[in-house]
């Protein structure tokens, strides 16, 4: 697969690893958050971790929209799919979501419901033009990444005259979620945030550009790397962030020139400028209320969004008392550090964000690396 | 008075005909359902006895075998095979796999009111044929039809008996620290055939299921004499949840190696596009043989010299571990676990 | 959030802004609403059934280059 095996290449693996123990400096920690659920993954399903040096840590932030998605959502879904017969359409990475009442998606299709996995938006609305007699709604998660496909089949609806189709839209941005881990109540205890800088997104930001990091780099003085989804992506942008740290800089560089430029995809950026617009405030999972991060349809596509033509209302379902995905995702804990890891907190009976989707933080670490607690409980 | 030919039974419209209740209710629609579908397909002596059981020859000596599955596989009719011969080659394989010499099957099919004769037939005459290259005679069998709606067209299950002769001795529970671990051929292919059908997940490609009768390759390899510690082949949930089915029953840990693992390239593109790995994936024509180290060589080539094992590899060893994980040493040189899987492997966009 | 994957355009129909890409051998058609000015044989970005953006094979070749450097000391430690 071109421009896929050559990023991950183990020769070339080595060769960056090396270069990256060269040039830490020893007796000195560094922290580096990635930010992008498919760079959680990768980091884990490659083992990455096992070619850095010890004193490189990796925190893994919330960058996984399954796992800020809060269970009010998913409930609401599930309501229309139960109690309003609708067929509800969805990214197959929501339907194991446990929500309220010991439902999920799949469960409440057990039960009936109209579920429908689909791997396109564009198949949601295919669905909606196939059965005008039956209501179509598409469960709309994603970061920036997956909002501009969400605008492309709101506006087709539209010039459709469509009458049975409709969006729950619960996109969120990615640049909100940076603040709101910059401005923590650990900064505001400690005056600063344990972290040294930030792998951005790779395919967030191909739409949204590379400036945006650039408030960041400056505001809170911290290096952002911006790197491809592959391994060799992940660790040349750890080894950059790296030589920043220890020079002293704190600039938005881009190791994913392939596919990203500093303004990004404008056409894509318009169109979901033209469909959505901010909402003041988002719950998300484990992080409680985020000012201006989340997105809503605009007055001018009312007709096409699911909270009005249906009779919903968002309820708060709080987690369990001693999940830590909070802490966890602000990067001050780790996934071992909460009580409920591993025994009542599973991937298969998750109990927060974290361990909901396979690029969480504790589902990552449980899935692929959790061998290594055990080697250091029985060395 | 009209002259009416003697013992005229109107055959089966086998063109537009679709099977209706009347096939599953016990009478003349119903024998006749069998006689020119099924028996004329299956034909053998042990069918041609006509009763409710088939009588058949005691099997000597050795020990006696007995495998079931049941095939409720959608789409039907899928890139390699069908529903039919799939249910001829899961269960064949089944009673291969505890290293018994498969002798006969029994076929059972629930219907659903209203599917269409031409389709029962194709699986049917899939099955026959399947049997037939397999010399696996399907003697007895059972029809029922359930209405429409309950059904998803055809259903199979499909029951193997066949004999271990002695000194064979297979079971989850002897894989051993230092064994070697090989599988017969490339991985995925089964599952990702039937996912390109999918509505919606689908794609094109040349992908085709790896649907086969084993019997044939593990008698290669058995007549080897090597020790064979563990024979498996790896159907729903891939290579990892069959491997850490034996760990758990051998109590053991395993590592495997990344870049050892034969995985066709289209179905390795494919598991990308849809966010799936390959080690999870469907098989329906592959072995995984855990072997004492020091026949793994002699192992691989009696394999790799049938024609269902060509792309046999070594892809691990077992080792001991009291956590019992299976882990994996990455192309890319880290390691990770090769869990259990949760759930349903399921396409993700994150 | 992003499982996208790099993908060669092998078809084009400008009516309906849709193309057929191939990755490693697999065909998928996916639309092509979200770019623009894209050819034949370039390579996309694909998620969710559309393409993000384009791959630009000069800087490809170049991050490639960047992961062969060796080290400031521009030897491998030992």
């Amino acid at each position: 697969m071109k421009y896929v095996d050559e990023f991950r290449d183990g020769g070339l693996a080595r060769n960056l690893a090396a270069s990256i123990a060269v040039e830490v400096q020893p007796g000195r920690s560094y922290s580096f958050m990635e930010f992008c659920g498919g760079h959680t993954h990768a980091i884990s399903r490659y083992g990455v971790a096992d070619l850095l040096p010890p004193n490189v840590r990796m925190i893994h932030g919330p960058g996984c929209p399954v796992c800020v998605l809060p269970i009010g959502r998913v409930d609401m879904a599930i309501e229309l799919a139960l109690r309003h017969g609708v067929i509800l359409c969805t990214y197959a990475d929501t339907v194991r979501i446990p929500a309220s009442d010991h439902l999920s998606l799949l469960k409440a299709k057990a039960r009936g419901a109209d579920v429908r996995m689909v791997y396109s938006a564009a198949d949601a609305l295919a669905l909606a033009q196939q059965q005008p007699e039956r209501q179509v709604v598409f469960f709309a998660i994603g970061f920036e990444t997956t909002t501009p496909p969400t605008a492309v089949v709101i506006k087709q609806a539209q010039a459709l005259g469509l009458k049975n189709f409709s969006v729950l839209c619960c996109h969120v941005l990615t640049p909100s979620a940076i603040s709101n881990i910059l401005e923590s109540p650990e900064v505001r205890q400690y005056g600063t945030v344990p972290l040294d800088g930030f792998i951005g997104p790779a395919h967030v930001s191909t739409i949204i550009g590379s400036r945006p990091y650039e408030f960041f780099a400056e505001e809170y003085r911290k290096p952002v790397v911006i790197a491809g989804f592959e391994p060799l992506d992940v660790m040349q942008a750890i080894l950059m962030l790296v030589r920043q740290v220890n020079q002293g800089r704190c600039d938005v560089e881009n190791e994913f020139a392939r596919a990203v430029s500093r303004d990004g995809n404008l056409k894509a950026q318009n169109l979901v400028a033209e469909v959505f617009e901010l909402r003041r405030e988002f719950e998300w999972r484990g992080l409680g209320l985020v000012p201006y991060s989340a997105l809503r349809i605009r007055a001018a596509f009312a007709e096409f969004d699911a909270e009005k033509r249906f009779p919903l209302s968002y309820r708060t379902v709080a987690d369990n008392k001693a999940c830590e995905c909070g802490a966890i995702l602000r990067g001050v804990k780790r996934p071992w550090d909460c009580k409920l890891f591993g025994t009542v907190c599973t991937p298969e009976s998750p109990m927060g964000s974290c361990m909901v989707s396979s690029e969480g933080a504790c589902a990552a670490h449980y899935t692929y690396g959790r061998y290594k607690n055990m080697e250091m409980v029985n060395p | 008075m009209s002259e009416v030919r003697k013992g005229y039974v109107r055959a089966l419209d086998i063109k537009q005909g679709r099977v209706d209740m009347s096939h599953g209710s016990g009478g003349r629609a119903m024998a006749q359902l069998i006689e020119e579908l099924f028996a004329r397909a299956f034909d053998n002596e042990f069918l041609r006895q006509g009763n409710d059981g088939a009588l058949l020859p005691p099997p000597g000596s050795g020990r006696l075998v007995m495998a079931t599955d049941s095939h409720v596989v959608s789409p039907l009719f899928f890139p390699g095979g069908d529903i039919g011969c799939l249910s001829v080659h899961g269960t064949i394989n089944d009673v291969a796999v505890m290293g018994a010499k498969p002798l006969y099957l029994s076929a059972g099919f629930i219907l659903e009111e209203g599917f269409p004769l031409a389709d029962l037939q194709r699986i049917v005459q899939s099955m026959a044929a399947a049997a037939k290259e397999a010399g696996v005679p399907i003697v007895t069998g059972d029809t029922k039809v359930v209405e429409q709606g309950k059904g998803d067209g055809v259903f199979i299950t499909t029951t193997g008996v066949g004999v271990v002769p002695e000194g064979v001795e297979l079971s989850g529970d002897r894989a051993r620290p230092g064994d070697r671990i090989l599988v017969s051929g490339t991985l995925g292919d089964h599952g990702m055939a039937i996912m390109a059908q999918r509505e919606s997940l689908g794609f094109s490609s040349a992908i085709v299921s790896d649907t086969a009768a084993l019997h044939e390759l593990i008698a290669t390899v058995l007549a080897t004499d090597a020790d064979i510690r563990v024979l498996r082949d790896p159907t729903r949930g891939g290579l990892a949840t069959t491997l850490n089915e034996i760990a758990k029953q051998s109590q053991v840990g395993m590592m495997l190696q990344e870049p050892a693992i034969p995985v066709h390239p289209e179905v390795a593109a494919a598991c990308e596009f849809l966010g799936l790995d390959p080690l999870y994936v469907a098989n329906e024509g592959k072995l995984v043989l855990i072997v004492a180290e020091p026949d793994a060589e002699r192992v691989l080539a009696a394999l790799r010299s049938h024609p269902l094992g060509r792309n046999a590899a070594d892809v691990g060893s077992v080792h001991a571990d009291p956590q019992h994980f299976v882990q994996m040493t990455t192309g890319f040189g880290g390691r990770r676990i090769v869990d259990w899987l949760s759930g349903e492997q399921l396409p993700r966009i994150c | 959030m992003c499982l996208a994957i790099p993908a060669r355009i092998v078809d084009i129909d400008p009516t309906t802004d849709m193309a057929v890409v191939d990755m490693g051998g697999v065909r998928k058609e996916i639309s092509l609403s979200l770019v623009e000015d894209v050819a034949v044989d370039d390579y996309v970005i694909v998620h969710v059934g559309y393409a993000l953006s384009k791959l630009d094979p000069e800087e490809a070749a170049k991050t490639l280059a960047l992961f062969a450097e060796l080290g400031e000391q521009g030897a491998l430690p030992q």
